[in-house]
């Protein structure tokens, strides 16, 4: 029990972390632009179909996500320069509208240059296996990596963000545009950088979770709606509530998908467990954050004054 | 300017009217009787437009989580026909019931959030929901639940004839129309654009806001049901996918494309997404990135929705 309990809080560690890459460039997006951005999910599909192509040309699975992650970047402040930026200064009905058309157009552009069958990523041969971390419990190596990386981006995106000038700006941009604005940050430069940032952390996520999700179309999706769900339950504009969000939602949805099935079956047997566990599980993070909204309706940590 | 009047513009929605009327005799015509079941489909879609339209361009309510009603409306149908209750009168009230009960539980939590609060708790309700019905095996679960047939009417309507189902969406979409616009006309529909106007000085001059838009939200959900009703008729099946997040966007998206705040808005706007799905996905099979292209190209061309752009070309 003791050890399935630790497997668990790693594998919920591993996918919040996971979650906090896609959720700090969102929230960063979304509480310094004040822009609804549905294509951020796409940016994660582009990015995992980018690492999974250059892996198999390049047959070097690091080489493929650096050079994967730097060409979804760039992709990203293309977007940026080219129609992201006619945006910023629109409802967010019209944001929904024309990112929604954006992820179609990402969706469809996927489907002609690589099909409708998922692509294989293998995750590098040397860490296929499992580790002994210590007497009687093995975790996979690769997920161990996964957890380590995300760590390193996680670290390396506070430091960029509390103690750089950049970071200072994008603070200030957060917390209140017009200021910033007014006291001479570089806005146009600054949204741009910002973007290609959270685009390459997209990238990252996707092509780490590539080797264990199916890379195909309409991966975005899923996990779009969830890093929305990190946002707001960590406050929109707050790195610090994204990173406490993903952990929050990716350790309750992953207990939940083994635990809550384990605790029906004790309680109205096998077949009823296997039925509804997985759905209701599925239900625990709406109700977590409407749970929050109800209590605090800006999230944790509201980054606006 | 905001125009608070919303005419029936009379002097072409009774010529339009009429031509729908005449659609399918038009239709067997010249040999295209099967396009009456994709106009019977409009229609439907048109009555869930019209109803999320009635929340967010009205009410300046940005749900995200619309399907949902349509997703409870269908299944209550769905479910009462496996039980054997197929008569309309009994099922069609239900399911918007059941939608309106949804809508003032959801409602009653979700509208105490502002902004872009409420669009992210709007689809965590709708997920909820989706994952229930996921969830419940005993209505089909994740693969749907298949009706018996289509519901009776009785009184000489048989709704398995594609005509006959036709007139029945079409006289459910105008009827809804009318109901719309004398309520926006009146006292509850000024208020109600007042609140999205300005929501603090509504409040401030004593109106319960909070109920406004409760209310609103509501009779929007229970028309969504409606819709439900008709949709899981139409293709007599139901399933979680009507629920699906994706299915709130494209409503939001036809909202959008014909004209928010315009009584003839959702209308235009299903009448133009489907259309254009059919146009686009008989050509080809990516027909998404067609669909995808062009909601840019209206969104950085005409910023109010087709139907407003319209109306400011005919008033200059």
């Amino acid at each position: 029990m003791a050890i399935l309990l630790l497997e668990q809080a790693l594998n919920g560690l591993q996918f919040g972390l996971m979650l906090f890459l896609l959720a700090a460039g969102l929230t960063l997006v979304f509480g310094i632009m004040d822009m609804v951005n549905l294509a951020h999910g796409s940016l994660y599909m582009v990015g995992a179909y980018l690492v999974a192509t250059l892996n198999l040309a390049t047959g070097s699975f690091w080489l493929a996500l650096v050079l994967g992650v730097a060409a979804t970047a760039t992709l990203g402040m293309l977007l940026e320069t080219t129609v992201l930026r006619r945006l910023y200064q629109r409802d967010h009905v019209t944001q929904v509208l024309a990112t929604f058309g954006i992820l179609l157009m990402c969706n469809e552009a996927v489907r002609m240059i690589w099909g409708a069958q998922p692509l294989m990523l293998n995750p590098p041969v040397a860490l296929a296996g499992p580790v002994e971390l210590f007497d009687g419990f093995t975790y996979p190596a690769y997920r161990l990596l996964i957890i380590g990386v995300g760590l390193a981006a996680a670290a390396l995106l506070y430091f960029l963000v509390v103690h750089t000038r950049l970071g200072m700006q994008v603070r200030a941009g957060a917390s209140n545009r017009e200021m910033a604005l007014a006291m001479g940050t570089d806005v146009q430069r600054l949204f741009t950088l910002v973007f290609g940032v959270g685009a390459a952390l997209c990238a990252l996520a996707g092509g780490l979770l590539g080797p264990l999700l199916a890379v195909q179309v309409g991966m975005g999706e899923s996990i779009l709606i969830l890093a929305f769900v990190v946002i707001v339950i960590g406050g929109i504009g707050s790195v610090r509530g994204a990173l406490l969000g993903a952990l929050l939602v990716g350790t309750v949805d992953t207990a939940g998908r083994t635990l809550i099935p384990m605790v029906f079956e004790t309680m109205v047997g096998p077949e009823a467990a296997a039925n509804a566990g997985p759905a209701v599980a599925s239900i625990l993070i709406y109700v977590l954050m409407a749970t929050v909204l109800f209590f605090k309706p800006r999230g944790l940590f509201p980054a606006h004054g | 300017m905001v125009d608070l009047h919303h005419p029936l513009h009379l002097r072409w929605s009774v010529p339009t009217l009429a031509l729908l009327v005449l659609l399918p005799w038009l239709a067997g015509h010249f040999g295209a009787g099967f396009y009456v079941g994709l106009a019977s489909r409009i229609l439907i879609f048109a009555l869930a437009a019209t109803s999320l339209n009635f929340i967010l361009g009205f009410g300046g309510l940005v749900s995200f989580g619309h399907a949902a009603f349509i997703g409870v409306g269908a299944y209550t149908v769905g479910i009462l026909m496996q039980h054997g209750v197929s008569s309309l009168w009994i099922a069609w009230p239900l399911a918007m019931l059941a939608a309106g009960v949804f809508a003032i539980l959801i409602g009653s939590v979700s509208l105490r959030t502002q902004g872009v609060y409420f669009i992210m708790i709007t689809l965590a309700f709708a997920q909820m929901l989706y994952y229930l019905a996921v969830s419940i095996k005993a209505y089909g679960g994740d693969d749907g639940l298949a009706l018996a047939g289509r519901s009776t009417a009785g009184w000489g309507i048989d709704l398995g004839d594609d005509w006959h189902f036709y007139y029945v969406c079409l006289a459910l979409l105008v009827t809804t129309l009318l109901l719309l616009a004398r309520v926006l006309n009146a006292r509850f529909g000024m208020a109600l654009q007042a609140i999205r106007e300005n929501e603090v000085r509504m409040a401030a001059i004593g109106f319960p806001v909070l109920r406004y838009k409760l209310v609103a939200f509501t009779l929007a959900g229970a028309l969504a049901g409606l819709a439900g009703a008709l949709l899981a008729n139409q293709s007599s099946f139901v399933s979680p996918s009507l629920m699906q997040w994706s299915q709130s966007g494209m409503l939001m998206v036809m909202v959008i494309l014909g004209g928010f705040g315009h009584l003839y808005g959702g209308v235009a706007g299903a009448v133009l997404f489907l259309l254009l799905e059919e146009v686009l996905g008989h050509y080809t099979v990516n027909w998404q990135f067609g669909l995808g292209a062009v909601l840019l190209a209206v969104v950085l061309l005409a910023p109010r929705g087709l139907m407003n752009r319209m109306r400011k070309g005919v008033h200059g």
